[in-house]
């Protein structure tokens, strides 16, 4: 998976930089499986891999043209980028290392086969009112989008 | 063979996450930038079903419990968050392009003095 | 050699679990390779069957020349194949050229890991099954938009971007029918429902009817927007203009050729048949025989693990007859002991399916495929009859039909369901 990022931020050519992130989402759901959570794993395939990249490699085919990959291909601030970035690393790496005891123990192994069934109780009971908000959201997203990309409003 | 626990799936996500991060920091290309960006919410995406893993495992008494699923809902949220905000910033940048024939972020200075 | 008998016995008596639930290595690789291997059959099947049947039905006589009846032609189509010149164009992407091909393939091969040929003939019952299903179905529209935007040429980029916005289209309306049967699963006693394949086709089996005939219309109809959204899906008549020969000089795989054209097509076929095996457990009962619960007992259970003898012994019938119809020329005398031979072989296979230790086990898998080929036929008489829909026809007709109607049977399926949980049945 951390190749797969690599090689998003590093390819010069936009449609590789996808295929590489469809291959990070791939093992992403994976890793959910992992974790034993299958729902989220195949809303991350279903949504994710194949609606959002599908997307994403559609605008890649209508806006990329040949000159914008002869350019040149880091930021003109890419120096203060990479501070930054290092900076925010070192954070992770001090956190990490000072907080290394609190999870002593493996995540518990577990066979449960009704994690769909558990998650749809807690998603239609506790969090109701957040599936509402977040299917207005969506409303809101695709009137927007089709807003944007009109010709002439 | 390495005891796999929640701290390495933590690693896993900074790791990921600095990734989205230098991405977004660094490339001149907006749709490249904007795939920094899903990187980056599926970074959190990762410590969140880490954590409600966890939270499995944990007694009752502290709000755990094999029902504790609060974290797989977030993220199903935070998916769905995403959809949405990729789909209206390729939006913008469509709209974007249709003025400026052009996709690289440093010459999007229209508002500059 | 008797102990190798032994082993394969005390397995195949003792399970009730699939391989994969069963965490069983070897008999999962063994039901892999049985899948892949019918799958190839089938694909081979369907490409002369859908010759034969589109030419029997323009009144021709389709390939006749090749095997006695043409029954040889696939075989030598792939020779073709294979032999064929691989091109690749000359701006292509070379990286991107020559995944396309792969992930479609494996798209639409992978999804068969959780197609159910029996209560515990799959090779894994995942608890999400059907959602398994419509998400790695939904990759293979990845591959086609790499397909075209590698062929750096105009021809096939539009196919690929017609034929992608066409499935994600009909994927919204698949997932909409899906979900309204998948509500259909939790009218039991405790309420909850489930997402596996298995576990569907069991509830149809408890609630002792087939969930296209529950509370009628509603699974009817449901099961009428996935039929169609599942053509619109994989790209066939009469929602086929991204690959139509007369439209876009065959779409997103014009630059493709020899084998790499044949991995597509062998994905397309694939993917036929998965999303009728996703139409046959959702809403025709699966691996169930007609009337599972009315006509249940003893006489009606001979009766019905006699139709797999049967359907091959009445296949081996056609051929003889055919044989005695064959030109009396001594040039045909090749042909008329192939097609005797096939007979023959039919009706061997019949006969086997006779004996009561083979049949009580190949009844499931017989009732599925027996459906699924039914399916099959409907695509191919769909392909002969229908004439093509114009691009925006079809974007209309899966935004503005299919999608309201979806939702429609999903808010009433809802509604009749807890009217009957909550006031008839309480």
């Amino acid at each position: 998976m951390v190749i797969g990022g690599i090689l998003v931020i590093t390819r010069r050519n936009p449609v590789h930089s996808a295929l590489a992130l469809i291959v990070t989402l791939l093992a992403q759901a994976s890793i959910y499986l992992m974790l034993y959570a299958p729902f989220v794993a195949g809303v991350q395939i279903i949504l994710y891999a194949g609606g959002i990249m599908v997307l994403f490699l559609f605008v890649i085919m209508l806006v990329s043209i040949e000159r914008s990959m002869k350019e040149r291909q880091f930021n003109s601030q890419w120096v203060i980028g990479i501070i930054a970035a290092t900076a925010l690393g070192g954070l992770f790496i001090a956190v990490y290392t000072k907080g290394r005891d609190i999870f002593p123990d493996g995540p518990p192994t577990m066979m449960e086969g009704d994690n769909t069934q558990k998650v749809a109780s807690l998603l239609y009971g506790q969090y109701m009112f957040a599936f509402e908000i977040a299917s207005l959201l969506l409303l809101v997203a695709i009137i927007g989008a089709v807003v944007m990309a009109k010709k002439r409003i | 063979m390495l005891h796999i626990t929640t701290l390495h799936y933590l690693i896993l996500g900074a790791a990921l996450f600095l990734l989205g991060v230098i991405g977004v920091l660094t490339r001149r290309n907006v749709v490249i930038v904007l795939m920094s960006i899903e990187l980056i919410l599926n970074a959190v995406n990762l410590n969140l079903v880490a954590f409600s893993h966890y939270w499995q495992g944990m007694p009752a008494r502290f709000g755990g419990g094999p029902s504790a699923l609060h974290g797989q809902i977030f993220s199903i949220f935070v998916i769905t968050d995403a959809a949405a905000e990729a789909a209206v910033g390729l939006g913008i940048l469509i709209a974007f392009f249709r003025n400026k024939e052009t996709v690289n972020i440093d010459e999007v200075n229209l508002l500059k003095w | 050699m008797g102990a190798i008998i032994q082993y394969i016995e005390s397995y195949l008596k003792t399970k009730d679990l699939t391989p994969g639930a069963a965490g069983n290595m070897f008999w999962a690789l063994v039901y892999i390779m049985l899948v892949f291997a019918g799958l190839s059959v089938a694909v081979i099947a369907m490409n002369w069957l859908e010759r034969k049947i589109l030419a029997h039905m323009q009144v021709r006589l389709g390939p006749m020349r090749v095997g006695p009846h043409g029954l040889l032609q696939p075989i030598a189509d792939a020779i073709k194949l294979l032999l064929k010149e691989d091109i690749m164009p000359a701006e292509a992407d070379g990286f991107v050229f020559w995944m396309a091909p792969l992930i479609v393939v494996l798209a639409a091969f992978t999804v068969f890991v959780v197609v159910p040929f029996g209560p515990t003939h799959a090779i894994t019952d995942m608890n999400i099954g059907i959602l398994f299903m419509l998400g790695v179905s939904s990759l293979s529209v990845l591959g086609i938009v790499m397909a075209g935007w590698a062929s750096n040429s105009h021809y096939p980029l539009m196919g690929a971007l017609r034929s992608s916005a066409q499935m994600v289209s009909y994927e919204v309306a698949m997932g909409l029918a899906v979900v309204s049967a998948i509500l259909m699963t939790s009218l039991n006693a405790t309420g909850t429902g489930t997402l596996s394949m298995i576990g569907i086709v069991q509830a149809q089996q408890a609630q002792g009817e087939w969930f296209i005939f529950k509370f009628f219309p509603l699974g009817l109809i449901a099961f009428f927007v996935f039929a169609v959204a599942m053509v619109a899906e994989t790209n066939r008549a009469p929602f086929d203009l991204a690959e139509a020969e007369s439209e876009l000089t065959a779409g997103f795989h014009t630059e493709y050729s020899g084998f790499r054209w044949s991995l597509f097509f062998l994905a397309e076929y694939s993917a036929m048949i998965a999303v009728s095996s996703i139409a046959v457990t959702l809403w025709l009962g699966g691996w169930l025989r007609p009337f599972p619960n009315m006509l249940s007992g003893n006489p009606w259970d001979q009766i019905f693990s006699l139709f797999p003898g049967v359907t091959f012994l009445f296949f081996a019938a056609i051929c003889f007859y055919n044989t005695v119809r064959m030109p009396k020329h001594p040039l045909f005398r090749i042909q008329t002991i192939g097609l005797a031979g096939f007979g023959a072989v039919l009706g061997l296979i019949g006969l086997v399916l006779f004996v009561p230790a083979v049949s009580t086990r190949i009844q499931d898998i017989f009732w599925f495929s027996a459906k699924v080929a039914g399916f099959m036929y409907l695509y191919i008489w769909y392909r002969g009859t229908f004439p093509r829909y114009r691009f925006d026809q079809l974007m209309q007709m899966g935004w503005k039909v299919l999608l309201p109607l979806g939702l429609g049977v999903l808010i009433l399926t809802a509604s009749v369901a807890l009217l009957q949980q909550k006031i008839w049945h309480p």
